[in-house]
């Protein structure tokens, strides 16, 4: 009865994940709906410590108190511009917990006396290699975006796919193995230590810019081993909960793969960032065409004297840490009467909304924060068009340069505007190694330098204009 | 293939459309926040974590069940917390903006 009782509640903190979701969809009810989620995690918990096949509360009570008390530190301690590489991190503690219940429940199951079905057999291998590849790879996309150890760039070698193709195989093959010969620990062993490999691999040959698709991949995968995990303790609730986070990180997938026109596999396997092939000659004549530069002063002036800013963000504003300068320069733009509004791009920086995420710190308000669809209308009567630190995101080349890696991305149309203005620190290329044709075109004037500091000089001349 | 195992199939199956339709509706403006409030959702392992930790069939089922409760711990406490500290910023009033 009481195992009864205790499916029910597991579908009420399911319904209640689902509800909190759903109230996500808006940024009035978004806080809510997150505490709500909560509140459903609290009834899951609560409800399995009255499982009776807990003898010992020791350990459970030991596990919850360190994790909660770093969960509590990491919450708090992380920067906002540092973001992407907690949640990529967190990703990867829910995909180790299930990797290790895995292993915890195979050994269990194969002492004499028990009994595995090849169900749950099974159940457990799927959640060995969901749950590897998830901790192993998200730790690896944690250090690309921290910028330690493993480089931003795509890091490849002859031979990957095959060596990717041979560990998936290994894995299978000791699946198979173990079907026969039950309980042999060098098997499990070798299985999950193919699937960590296997996680590495997949995120070390990702470039920099890339990031938000993993991310998203690595979401749904710590979703998809909750729900595997589920299967191996036999829990509905797990199921659907762990169904419900893959489903979210499937459809952000999506929508990156879209924001760039590329397919998941192009993403996953087609190493961009490295060969800039093709792309040389065209690039070799935009370069002698040469740049026009522009001076602080000057640009201060066609800031505030225009009717509508519309700024553009993108990674090189993150990096500079810059949005706190950004915000208040909108400031006096608004005290002149200037309208700002921004122009963010789906996948601008390294993880989905992380724009939206840093400009919200700076106190900048979201009715400003426009997507693609509803800014780029708005290019044409724009005055200026001010692009901090984003690169390929306003590529015109997208639009026509069949031979281009980005052709058919959608892109903002900041080419549009009446003036554009670039903030850049030098003319090194994009994340796709290719020359932006926006930084040659006619009415664009770059303006080199570190973004903050840039932005600083602009504050003050534009304080100063009558 | 048991009984159970098509059920727990049917569940998944199922909740994934329903995943499906409610994260569609979610603007690119909250992707960074959901992205990290689904990813708190997902410590739901902790539900078996704590079961096999509490356990204890074996010695080392218990020891990686409790590591897995502190991960998945970390998973759901940072994940919640942080997730409330992005929408806090975009919830707050921005009054001082406005009237300028």
């Amino acid at each position: 009865m009481i195992g009864r009782l205790m499916e029910l509640a597991y579908l009420v903190a399911a319904v209640i994940f689902i509800y909190g979701l759903k109230w996500m969809a808006s940024p009035t009810t978004a806080r809510k709906g997150n505490a709500l989620s909560a509140v459903g995690m609290l009834i899951a918990i609560l409800v399995t410590l009255l499982d009776r096949q807990i003898l010992s509360y020791q350990l459970i009570i030991v596990g919850m108190v360190v994790g909660s008390a770093l969960g509590v530190w990491m919450a708090r301690a992380v920067k906002m511009t540092a973001m992407p590489q907690m949640v990529g991190l967190l990703n990867g503690f829910g995909g180790g917990a299930s990797l290790l219940v895995a292993a915890a429940e195979w050994h269990r199951l194969v002492q004499p006396g028990a009994l595995m079905s090849t169900d749950t057999a099974v159940s457990i291998y799927a959640s060995t290699l969901i749950g590897g590849v998830t901790i192993s790879g998200s730790v690896v996309a944690a250090l690309k975006l921290q910028g330690w150890i493993v480089p931003d760039r795509p890091v490849l070698f002859a031979g990957r796919h095959a060596l990717s193709i041979g560990l998936f195989t290994v894995v299978v093959a000791m699946g198979v193995y173990l079907g026969f010969e039950p309980g042999t620990v060098w098997a499990f062993v070798v299985m999950n230590v193919a699937a960590l490999i296997l996680g590495i691999l997949l995120v070390i040959a990702i470039g920099g810019a890339d990031q938000p698709v993993v991310i998203c991949l690595l979401n749904s995968y710590s979703g998809l081993a909750a729900a595997m995990t589920g299967f191996v303790i036999n829990n509905h609730g797990l199921i659907i909960t762990g169904a419900l986070v893959g489903a979210s990180g499937i459809i952000l997938t999506n929508i990156m793969c879209k924001a760039m026109n590329r397919s998941i596999w192009n993403v996953l396997f087609g190493g961009v960032g490295v060969v800039v092939a093709g792309s040389s000659e065209g690039g070799a004549a935009l370069r002698a065409k040469g740049v026009r530069t522009i001076t602080t002063d000057d640009a201060a002036a066609l800031l505030g004297y225009g009717q509508l800013v519309i700024v553009v963000p993108g990674y090189g504003m993150a990096v500079a840490q810059a949005q706190h300068q950004v915000r208040e320069l909108a400031d006096h733009l608004h005290k002149r009467g200037v309208e700002v509004l921004y122009a963010v791009h789906p996948v601008a920086g390294r993880m989905p909304g992380h724009m939206n995420v840093l400009l919200a710190e700076a106190n900048v308000p979201y009715e400003a924060l426009k997507d693609l669809e509803e800014v780029n209308p708005n290019f044409e009567r724009a005055d200026v068009a001010l692009v901090i630190g984003a690169n390929d995101v306003v590529n015109p080349a997208a639009r026509h340069d069949h031979a281009s890696p980005i052709h058919g991305m959608p892109i903002l149309d900041a080419d549009k505007a009446k003036h554009i203005i670039v903030m850049k620190r030098s003319m090194n290329p994009g994340f796709a190694g290719i020359e932006n044709e926006l930084f040659y075109d006619s009415k664009t004037q770059m303006l080199f330098g570190d973004a903050k500091k840039s932005l600083l000089a602009l504050i003050t001349e534009v304080r100063h204009l009558e | 293939m048991t009984e159970t195992l098509i059920t727990g199939i049917v569940i998944f199956v199922l909740a994934m459309f329903v995943g499906f339709e409610v994260i569609t509706k979610v603007p690119s403006l909250l992707h960074t926040p959901l992205t990290s409030g689904a990813n708190a959702i997902s410590g739901i392992t902790i539900v078996g974590s704590a079961v096999v930790a509490g356990m204890g069939a074996t010695r080392l089922a218990a020891v990686l069940g409790t590591i897995a409760v502190v991960f998945a711990m970390i998973n759901v406490v940072g994940g919640y917390l942080v997730t409330d500290r992005m929408l806090a910023m975009f919830g707050q009033k921005k009054a001082p903006e406005a009237k300028r």
